[in-house]
């Protein structure tokens, strides 16, 4: 992304505050994000399980569960076709969710057997979406349906036609699932950990399609993930979530190559790719914070053990590193002491893996 | 220097199903894992990773080849007491901590349940001393035996699952895909313990994933497998940067390396077995460089002998 041709934006999310009603508590799961996703871009968020990254894109379909609510801020999309921006926030009704779900915003999710329905072939499942989002005729239809077939790497399409899921492999299904969000014709792709439940060298594969998908149907893109050997593949700009926010948020190159928060550091320094064999792989210590209580200071704190004493005080703003790059971070403040980051980021960015 | 072989495969055959519907699992494979080392077994699903290890627990009946344990045939019938060694000797971890505890039992019963059953007549007060041991071990406080599965998250229970193989003393320990399942921060964690115990107790894994940078990190030697049958074979760090078999290729290319630039630039091989033309003349075995081996026929063993070494 260059400055002189900034993208258009397709969704801004302002403040959002999520909090979930759970035995007689409450839960705060996503705690004040403000977030832009532009036309075409492929987002990656990254966190740990419970960081709040699956709630907080399931706000966008009103997909919350009976006892999660929103409780401030508000996500704007701009992709609508008459032009006019919607308030997703604003929307109640489930009618009124039907117009965003599939044609404006559709989602792939992990595991793709269980998003599939075992007593229907591969055909009839893309095609109820063909028929659902685009009026057409059961003949022209099905036509359609072939071509997504084609478009998603799936051989001997009309013979596949035919099948059901479990005549497919992982990847194959994943790929089944992929052309039916395609085939709401979507502005924006949710993949929620689409590539987890498979081997790497599928998971490659259908990294690839994604790329190629988003060119073709001029998609944006939101990838969830924990793996960050996946988002370096794949992604243009990368979002690192922690406890409910998002700490750190850069291109591809900022977050790998001059990460600035803790975590995100704690996050790279822990992947397997970069361990040496013999010595032991940094671990973070500690859990993740509990989100049934106010957090103080920055969410993290506790478990960086070269935390500032502020840190445990008031929690930090942003701070831009580069018009691209901010970090929520008291290190970032001219008055913090000097902390280097661990030579694990050196070794990233010198290219020293492999 | 002679190693000490704990456990050899010899030919190795697992089959499924009946007659017509008979599918070859595993097609006469053969490995040795010597005594303290880590021997990694890749491929992707599908492949017979997991049967093997399967096979070697007995929990899968072999249907040809020999499986010797400290020299001893393991596989088939075998004596009572030598059966009894075995279940105590070799201990598995699975993959995934959700289903492979029991939900209704207490951590303190789910940790000693193979003790109760192997060390019949062991006093109370004992049982529970082992019990606090194993939890220790592994990073875990010893109050948590009165708890239940549920209460502990992804990282913890795949603790207990590792309690639970280490409290019987193994002298071997198979691991399947024992981290797929947990978060990248608590990946390390469970690796670390991995390798914390194989340096107090001398404990030999066998270690199966998908993943070959796990591998590179964890293993000492790596067996990689495609379609039932091991293809290439080497130590870890001699087949990863001179990985021969097309589909070792096509596995290192796809590791997901946290490099931008790097995976803008990499090159996804995708292998297809039908490139081998085994018409004219069967693969076996060709020692390329030493002690690495890959599946190949003459012709192709020159053509990738000569191969750019990358």
């Amino acid at each position: 992304m260059s400055d002189k041709n900034i993208p258009d934006k397709m969704l801004t999310v302002e403040d959002l505050e999520i909090k979930f009603d759970l035995r007689g508590k409450t839960l705060n799961a996503v705690r004040g994000i403000s977030l832009d996703l532009y036309k075409g871009e492929i987002l990656a968020i990254v966190g740990e399980s419970g960081s709040g990254k699956s709630v907080f894109t399931k706000s966008f379909m009103g997909l919350l569960d009976q006892n999660g609510r929103i409780t401030g801020g508000k996500v704007m999309y701009y992709g609508a076709d008459d032009g006019k921006p919607v308030e997703l926030t604003a929307l109640k009704k489930e009618k009124e969710w039907y117009k965003i779900r599939g044609h404006e915003v559709a989602m792939i999710m992990q595991d793709p057997m269980t998003s599939l329905n075992p007593l229907k072939t591969i055909g009839e499942q893309i095609m109820e979406a063909v028929r659902l989002h685009q009026k057409l005729s059961r003949a022209q239809a099905k036509e359609k349906t072939l071509k997504y077939l084609e478009d998603v790497g799936i051989p001997h399409p009309e013979r596949r036609f035919n099948q059901y899921p479990h005549e497919f492999s992982g990847g194959m299904r994943q790929r089944v699932v992929i052309a039916i969000a395609i085939a709401c014709a979507p502005q924006i792709l949710i993949c929620d950990e689409p590539t987890t439940a498979l081997d790497v060298t599928i998971q490659a594969q259908i990294l690839e399609l994604l790329k190629a998908l988003r060119h073709k149907y001029k998609l944006s893109i939101i990838l969830i993930t924990h793996d960050l050997g996946v988002v370096a593949n794949i992604a243009d700009r990368v979002a690192v979530m922690y406890a409910g926010d998002i700490i750190e948020i850069g291109t591809s190159e900022d977050i790998f190559y001059d990460p600035r928060h803790p975590y995100t550091w704690a996050l790279l320094s822990s992947l397997p790719q970069v361990g040496v064999k013999g010595s032991d792989l940094f671990s973070i210590p500690g859990t993740p914070p509990n989100l049934f209580t106010e957090i103080k200071g920055d969410a993290f704190a506790p478990r960086n053990s070269r935390a500032l004493k502020i840190d445990f005080l008031e929690t930090p703003p942003y701070f831009q590193v580069s018009p691209t790059h901010k970090a929520k971070t008291w290190l970032l403040d001219p008055r913090a002491p000097k902390v280097d980051p661990p030579p694990v980021v050196e070794k990233i960015r010198n290219g020293g893996l492999i | 220097m002679e190693r000490e072989v704990l456990l050899e495969v010899k030919d190795l055959e697992v089959t499924f199903g009946e007659r017509k519907k008979k599918f070859k699992a595993v097609k006469k494979v053969n490995f040795k894992i010597y005594k303290g080392e880590t021997f990694g077994l890749v491929g992707e699903s599908g492949s017979g990773k997991t049967t093997i290890g399967r096979a070697i627990m007995r929990i899968v009946p072999s249907a040809g080849g020999e499986i010797l344990y400290k020299g001893d045939k393991i596989n088939g019938k075998i004596p009572p007491a030598l059966d009894r060694k075995v279940i105590k000797e070799i201990q598995m971890i699975f993959q995934d901590p959700q289903a492979s505890l029991n939900e209704r039992a207490k951590v303190d019963y789910i940790i000693s349940e193979g003790l109760l059953n192997i060390e019949k007549g062991i006093s109370e007060a004992d049982r529970k001393a082992r019990v606090e041991q194993a939890l220790l071990d592994v990073g875990l406080l010893p109050e948590f035996s009165s708890r239940f599965p549920h209460e502990f998250s992804g990282g913890q229970r795949q603790r207990i699952g590792i309690a639970r193989a280490l409290i019987m003393n193994p002298e071997f320990i198979i691991a399947d895909e024992p981290i797929s399942a947990l978060d990248v921060s608590i990946r390390a964690q469970v690796l670390n313990l991995l390798s914390d115990m194989q340096k107090k107790r001398q404990i030999t894994y066998l270690f199966i994933a998908h993943d070959l940078s796990v591998m590179r990190f964890i293993t000492d030697r790596i067996g990689v497998i495609h379609k039932g049958r091991i293809v290439e074979m080497g130590e870890t760090e001699e087949l990863i940067t001179h990985g021969i078999h097309p589909y070792t290729r096509a596995l290192l290319s796809a590791i997901p390396m946290p490099d931008p630039r790097h995976e803008r630039e990499k090159k996804l091989l995708v292998y297809d077995p039908d490139m081998h033309d085994y018409s004219v003349e069967q693969p076996e075995w060709v020692e390329m460089r030493p002690d690495h081996f890959v599946l190949a026929n003459r012709k192709e063993a020159e053509a990738w002998g000569n191969q750019g070494r990358s």
